[in-house]
């Protein structure tokens, strides 16, 4: 080997809530991502860092963290796109207790999605014939365009209404109760508008966007969120919430 | 951690806060127009300076002004409180019952000294 | 963990939207009983409002007053975005809508001037 390859300068976040940065030398690669910058801190440098990950090609979202800045999966983001000077921080995500190092408890999130009646519930049974939905509806059309969610946790990670409005339900709830407002099949709409409407719901969005910037599918809660307002206010002018 | 309703820590049903949100929207549609006659209005006042002349000529006795400046400050008084509201509450965190209270007393405030601006440009003598 | 906001990640339009709105909001509501004292002025008759208005001769009030048309411009303008973000929903205009306002504001902002100076 004429030329070893050139280093990365690594910051990864240690500890919990108190901690610190601690720094580290990765060699870097081609087409390396974050996340094999993680993985080789973890088996060759110190053992002792936790991280998450799991199906490691952008399915499963399990590998979001906090990188220079902006939250993402690890595991899609490649190195030589978002180290312009050679160094690149990782912190876990932001607005969810860190257990250690690069974990996060996502229970504060998954809480927030059921207060958001974001769960299915219908009222056929299987002696029922199938519920017709049409695919090319327009009602259909926004849930397709908004149902491909994953719960990564990165819109909720990036919300600045979230970090500030401790009860706010986020936008990944928000966005994934609009998806259920609009299925036709769904019977349980009027308590799920009023679980997601007012300060601590749709109506705290400030159409910031970061979510929509940030979202790794490519979704637009903000948009979601629009929708759910109108509804909600409907709702509301008929004496239904 | 409270169950059912996202809104249950604030002081307010759900329903005053939905309402409470749809007053911030209709009073900015309202504003929108308002502030952009308001703008013209005052773009043409300035020319060659700002008098009292210049103000009243065109306000003193006109039942037109009249309305559409308590309009104007009515919908000013609906609009600022309630988005004050928002930027205290994520700012200082300050939520619940006293917020709602200092709110509504900013909304009078603005209400009075807003109308009586208008009555002050508008009567005539 | 970390107090501080991180700016990487806010450095987008509809984020900068968002602070202008916000900022401008707060600044026009400080000024709103500063305005209502000065009109009030003409409570006391047309000669005491005029010699109080003389305060609008100073460069200092003149650049104030450019500063707080700039500021309801771009508050009107960015809030006239949000109904339609919010009511419309039109998600592929939302550069558009920016642009619009931005451009909005600098013009009434530089009428407002030429007709000052």
């Amino acid at each position: 080997m004429n030329n070893p390859p050139p280093v990365l300068q690594v910051r990864v976040w240690r500890g919990a809530e108190d901690g610190a940065f601690q720094s580290f030398e990765v060699p870097r690669h081609e087409s390396q991502t974050v996340l094999d910058v993680v993985t080789y801190i973890q088996r060759d440098l110190d053992p002792t860092l936790s991280y998450r990950f799991a199906c490691r090609v952008g399915m499963c979202g399990s590998c979001a963290m906090t990188v220079n800045g902006k939250a993402r999966w690890t595991c899609r983001t490649q190195v030589a796109s978002i180290a312009k000077n050679g160094a690149v921080d990782i912190a876990p995500l932001e607005n969810l207790p860190v257990i250690k190092d690069l974990v996060t408890d996502m229970a504060p999130f998954f809480d927030k999605w059921a207060r958001a009646k974001g769960q299915f519930r219908g009222e056929h049974t299987r002696k029922d014939d199938f519920a017709r939905i049409q695919p090319e509806s327009a009602q259909r059309k926004l849930v397709d365009e908004a149902i491909e969610c994953i719960g990564c946790g990165v819109c909720y990670s990036a919300c600045d209404v979230v970090r500030w409005n401790p009860e706010y339900l986020g936008p990944a709830a928000l966005n994934r109760a609009w998806t259920l407002h609009n299925d036709g099949r769904d019977v349980m709409q009027t308590e799920r508008l009023s679980a997601v409407a007012g300060d601590a719901g749709c109506h705290a969005c400030h159409t910031q966007m970061n979510c929509t910037e940030r979202c790794p599918k490519h979704l637009s809660p903000t948009k979601s969120i629009a929708g759910l307002k109108r509804a909600a206010l409907a709702a509301a002018l008929k004496g239904r919430l | 951690m409270s169950v059912g309703h996202a809104s249950s820590a604030s002081a307010l049903h759900v329903r005053t806060q939905v309402l409470l949100w749809a007053a911030q929207r209709i009073s900015a549609l309202v504003l929108a127009v308002c502030v952009v006659v308001h703008l013209v209005t005052t773009i043409y006042a300035i020319r060659n300076g700002l008098s009292a002349a210049e103000i009243l000529s065109r306000t003193r006795g006109s039942a037109g002004w009249a309305v559409f400046y308590a309009v104007f400050v009515g919908a000013v008084a609906v609009h600022a409180p309630v988005g004050l509201r928002n930027v205290l509450s994520e700012t200082l965190n300050w939520r619940g019952r006293g917020l709602d209270a200092a709110m509504a007393l900013l909304a009078v405030a603005l209400a009075y000294g807003g109308w009586r601006a208008v009555y002050a440009v508008v009567a005539a003598g | 963990m970390s107090v501080r906001a991180d700016v990487r990640s806010r450095n987008h339009p509809a984020y900068w939207a968002f602070v202008v709105h916000r900022v401008s909001g707060v600044l026009l509501v400080l000024f709103l009983p500063v305005h209502f004292f000065a009109l009030g002025q003409a409570l006391r008759g047309e000669v005491q409002f005029d010699s109080y208005l003389r305060w609008t001769e100073y460069p200092l009030v003149k650049a104030a007053e450019f500063g707080i048309v700039f500021l309801l411009a771009a508050h009107m303008s960015g809030g006239t975005r949000l109904l339609m973000l919010e009511f419309l929903a039109w998600r592929d205009w939302q550069q558009s809508l920016l642009a619009i306002a931005a451009g909005i504001t600098v013009a009434f902002g530089l009428v407002f001037l030429f007709n000052l100076v």
